[in-house]
């Protein structure tokens, strides 16, 4: 059987920073195994601009933020398999993946990183009751077929939930002369970033309607109808608010999941908030060498975030190969009051370094404190003006901060 | 002139076309959706009940004995999925154990396998039964089968050897004449000597071509759930509450492939309609917490209806027309009518066929070939596929596994696929969590090059349900 040093799992900007900066920290055998037929993954239908101004200083669309990232992997010699699809890892980091040429081939190596992006929620998993007819498509399906394809899905369209994807999805059919009627959001605030409710709805006069969701889907062959309605506080409808909208499509921007189909048959254990790996302060989950980023870890709003989280753990995997020493993981990261979820999840005893925790908050926050506790005690806290549940909120602890902790770390957020 | 036509190829259609093409007969078959098995033969629960459950005397519990002993040998033939997962029934008061203690009754009458359980027997079993369960009846023998792979295996041996198969094309008006009738549908007159009418929930409409019906369908509604596999633990037995005069109950499944349904609910509908609905799949919620609890709900993927055609006295109707011997109608084929369509199809061409029709068997029957599935085969067997054809080395689905070859397979088969749907339904991309967000475009690309159509002109499943419009280009 092959040994390998690094195998990475996904060539998408994750996978990609990740080989990147392992390579740059002194792993020399490493390997990135893609699906896809090129480098990039979901960045190459994301042919809008607002990528790249953290990582590059410089506004780019997504294919060539993603073309930046396919150069340097190119010319560091970092190899790399397309049209090759992992088809199962074990806890023993031995790696089954398929292609044309090779066959089924299993390979060993002695760290692996998930960068197997994500998937978007779609019509089954929030049970939109009505039809089961054609014309219901996840944004980013819409987004392939019509930037990758050429092909637009429909010509009057309502978007059920704000998501960045569906509100980009929005101003992208408004350009291609389709009707965009309206975006539904079940939540009384927007889950996108604010740019793209001005840019891409406020813009074109696409109203956005906060606590409604969809009712019904009618239609013989193709959706043909669609009702929404108001819900109270619990999410129930409030009878009397339906409100119909004739249209051939509908367009779900539901929320994304971590790809965690590989973690069940090596036994990584996954959060039930972030719906990714669990992992410590080096990104490493629960099984000993594997570890995970980008979206496959929790979902980042920003490919720029992405890079730099991938770059943090692209280096810690060459240093704990170089040099690993295990030390259990010892100290639990919990979210309390207004916190969504915090990662990682669990911190190492001795921490080497600052560790970065990334957390969302469950609802929108003005003028409020974040503040991260050790059993009782507040070991920090920060201010906040704004803090929405759409931006992934980040706030580092330094090393001895950490080393001091003598319970379970906890994170909250309350308005002052 | 044709022998026979039969309309409707959901599972009942499709066992008559595969039982009858061992015959010397012309027979066409007619189905108005584009693909087989497209009815409620794609939307139940997919278990080959024993038999315990129809009352004494009825043709249902007759065919549904007879027909469940009729699957391990037509599986194991054809080379399709049948797992004998076994049932519990489970009962939760004292009430409860007295109707288990009547199925016992019924089930040792008809020779049925089924012995009781102690909660703690059933716990060690099943952890996520429900706190409230105290005894059980098992049925080791309860099975499910995959239902369209069925209907479509069966009709595709049945094509193989001759029988005419016409899809999406919908029987409208049907004329008598001398000796004789004609079948039309939008582009087509057949002329044949027997009609069998198989419509399932469209075969009133068919038999008031002809006469007024004799039977009456009243349109039931059952919704389901689907959770993913990575839920296959939730439980290893099918779950079923004690039966009702409502029916069966809502009951957790599992499936040929490692997933889990829930449901049914079962709601009077004035037309086919084939909507899910909140308040239906709230009810599925609220009684499945009788049986079970831990439910997985962050785990749906998926959920769906299918439409029972049931009959005024509960029993199938399956007689030939009063007008004219010639027609036959097999109305009301409801529960347990998967479970029962083998013996249904053996009793319509014992009973009735036989008597309009001289039986001469074929000189040759040829065996349809299943395709591989790679899934199913040691890593040696995969790579040996692989080196005579790389195609099987492509993955399209990630969720299911499927290789591109196996979908381009599909395409090509005897009652070869066309639509995306009817390609999810005979090789499963589309099936896992991502519900085809990945896949379905890389399957209709296949589609639009081995169909050499456009890809904006692949269909979902019906006309109409083409993927878009090509954009403007700029
Ligand atoms: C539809 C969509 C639109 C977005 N739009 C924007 C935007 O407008 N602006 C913005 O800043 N951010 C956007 N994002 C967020 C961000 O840009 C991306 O999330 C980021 O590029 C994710 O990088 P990744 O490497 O984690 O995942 P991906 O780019 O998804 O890469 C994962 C790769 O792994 C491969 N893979 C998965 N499983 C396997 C396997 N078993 N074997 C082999 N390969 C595998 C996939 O083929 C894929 O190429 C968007 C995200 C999505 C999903
Ligand atoms: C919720 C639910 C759960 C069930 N669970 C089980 C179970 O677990 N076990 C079991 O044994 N049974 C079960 N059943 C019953 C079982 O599914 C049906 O009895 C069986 O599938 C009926 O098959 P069929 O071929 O008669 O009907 P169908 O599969 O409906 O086929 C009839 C076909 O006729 C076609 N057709 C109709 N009108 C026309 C026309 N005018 N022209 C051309 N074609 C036409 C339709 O398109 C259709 O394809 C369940 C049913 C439901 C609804």
């Amino acid at each position: 059987m092959v040994n390998i040093d690094v195998a990475v799992i996904g060539g998408g900007s994750a996978g990609m920073a990740a080989a990147l900066s392992a390579k740059e920290n002194g792993v020399e055998n490493i390997l990135i195994l893609e699906q896809g037929n090129e480098l990039g993954g979901i960045l190459q239908q994301c042919i809008h601009n607002g990528f790249g101004l953290q990582v590059y200083n410089e506004e780019l669309t997504g294919p060539s933020f993603a073309q930046k990232l396919i150069d340097e992997v190119n010319n560091n010699n970092i190899d790399y398999r397309l049209e090759t699809t992992v088809i199962s890892i074990t806890k023993d980091k031995q790696i089954t993946y398929v292609n044309e040429k090779e066959g089924y081939v299993s390979v060993k190596a002695k760290s692996i990183i998930l960068a197997c992006g994500c998937y978007e929620r779609n019509r089954g998993a929030i049970s939109i009751p009505g039809v089961r007819v054609k014309g219901i498509y996840t944004a980013g399906e819409a987004q392939k077929l019509l930037n990758i394809e050429n092909i637009l899905v429909g010509k009057r369209v309502f978007i059920l939930g704000s998501g960045d994807i569906g509100l980009i999805m929005a101003r992208r059919m408004m350009l291609e002369g389709a009707k965009v009627l309206g975006v539904a959001e079940i939540m009384p605030y927007s889950n996108g970033l604010m740019r793209n409710i001005v840019q891409c709805l406020k813009d074109f006069d696409i109203p956005l309607y906060l606590s409604h969701t969809i009712i019904d889907v009618q239609g013989k062959e193709h959706v043909e109808k669609i009702t929404i309605g108001k819900v109270d506080k619990n999410k129930k409808l409030i009878k009397g608010t339906e409100k119909d909208f004739w249209v051939d499509t509908l367009l779900l921007a539901v929320g994304l999941i971590p790809e965690t189909s590989l973690t069940q048959t090596a036994g990584i254990q996954l959060d039930a908030h972030t719906k990714g790996p669990l992992v410590n302060d080096r990104f490493e989950t629960t099984v000993p060498g594997i570890y995970a980023c980008g979206n496959a870890l929790h979902v980042h709003d920003l490919v720029d975030f992405v890079t730099m989280e991938s770059k943090l753990v692209g280096r810690f995997v060459a240093e704990d190969i170089l040099s690993y020493t295990t030390t259990p993981n010892l100290i639990n990261v919990f979210p309390l009051e207004g916190v969504n979820y915090v990662l990682p999840q669990r911190l190492n005893k001795d921490v080497k370094e600052k560790v970065t925790f990334y957390f969302r908050v469950n609802k929108p926050y003005k003028e409020s404190k974040v503040e991260f506790l050790d059993g009782d005690r507040v070991i920090k806290s920060v201010k906040k003006k704004y803090m929405l549940p759409a931006n992934m909120e980040r706030i580092t602890l330094k090393k001895d901060e950490i080393n001091n902790i003598s319970f379970d770390l906890k994170v909250r957020v309350s308005e002052i | 002139m044709q022998d026979i036509v039969i309309i409707g190829a959901g599972i009942v259609g499709s066992f008559l076309a595969h039982d009858l093409s061992k015959y010397d007969l012309k027979v066409t078959v007619i189905d108005k959706e584009n693909d087989i098995a497209n009815g409620t033969t794609m939307a139940n629960s997919a278990i080959i009940h024993t038999g315990y459950d129809p009352e004494d005397g009825t043709l249902k519990s007759e065919l549904n004995v007879k027909g469940a002993k009729m699957y391990p040998e037509i599986c194991k033939e054809l080379k399709i999925d049948y797992q004998k997962c076994g049932a519990y029934v489970v009962a939760c008061d004292k009430e409860e154990i007295k109707i288990l203690d009547q199925l016992k009754n019924r089930a040792d009458k008809r020779n049925i396998r089924a012995h009781y359980m102690e909660r703690e027997e059933i716990v060690k079993n099943e952890v996520n039964i429900s706190d409230d369960v105290i005894k059980a009846i098992s049925f080791p023998d309860t099975a499910i089968i995959y239902p369209w792979q069925c209907a479509i295996a069966l009709m595709e041996e049945a094509v193989i050897n001759g029988v005419d198969l016409i899809l999406g094309e919908k029987v409208y008006k049907i004329d008598e004449k001398q000796g004789f009738f004609t079948v039309y549908t939008e582009k087509k007159a057949i002329n044949t000597k027997v009609i069998i009418n198989a419509a399932g929930c469209g075969a009133e409409k068919i038999a008031n071509m002809i006469e007024k019906s004799p039977f009456h369908i009243t349109y039931k509604k059952g919704e389901y759930f689907v959770l993913s596999k990575q839920a296959n633990k939730f439980v290893n037995h099918i779950i079923y509450p004690v039966p009702t005069k409502v029916g069966k109950g809502v009951l957790a499944v599992p499936t040929t492939h490692g997933n889990i349904l829930l449901g049914p609910n079962s709601n009077i509908c004035e037309s086919e309609d084939l909507s899910t609905t909140s308040e239906g799949l709230e009810y599925v919620r609220n009684h499945l917490n009788r049986i079970v609890k831990n439910i997985p709900y962050h785990e749906v993927i998926r959920s769906y209806s299918g439409l029972r055609p049931t009959g005024n006295n509960g029993d199938f109707y399956i007689k030939p027309s009063y007008k004219n011997k010639n027609i036959i109608h097999l109305g009301c084929i409801d529960s347990p009518g998967l479970a029962s369509a083998p013996a249904i199809s053996a009793y319509v061409i014992q009973e009735y066929i036989k008597k309009c029709l001289d039986l001469l068997p074929k000189r040759k029957y040829v065996k349809r070939k299943a395709p591989p599935v790679m899934n199913q085969l040691c890593e040696k067997e995969k790579n040996d596929m692989v080196k005579t054809q790389p195609l099987y080395g492509k993955i399209v689905c990630k969720c299911e596994k499927i290789s591109y070859q196996e979908i381009v397979d599909a395409i090509h088969s005897p009652c070869g696929a066309k639509t995306i749907k009817a390609i999810k339904k005979r090789v499963r991309p589309g099936m896992g969590k991502c519900q085809g967000g990945f896949c379905e475009i890389e399957v209709a690309k296949i589609l639009s090059k081995e169909l050499n159509i456009p890809l904006a002109q692949v269909l979902y499943d019906e006309k109409h349900s083409n993927l878009g419009t090509e954009a403007k280009q700029w």
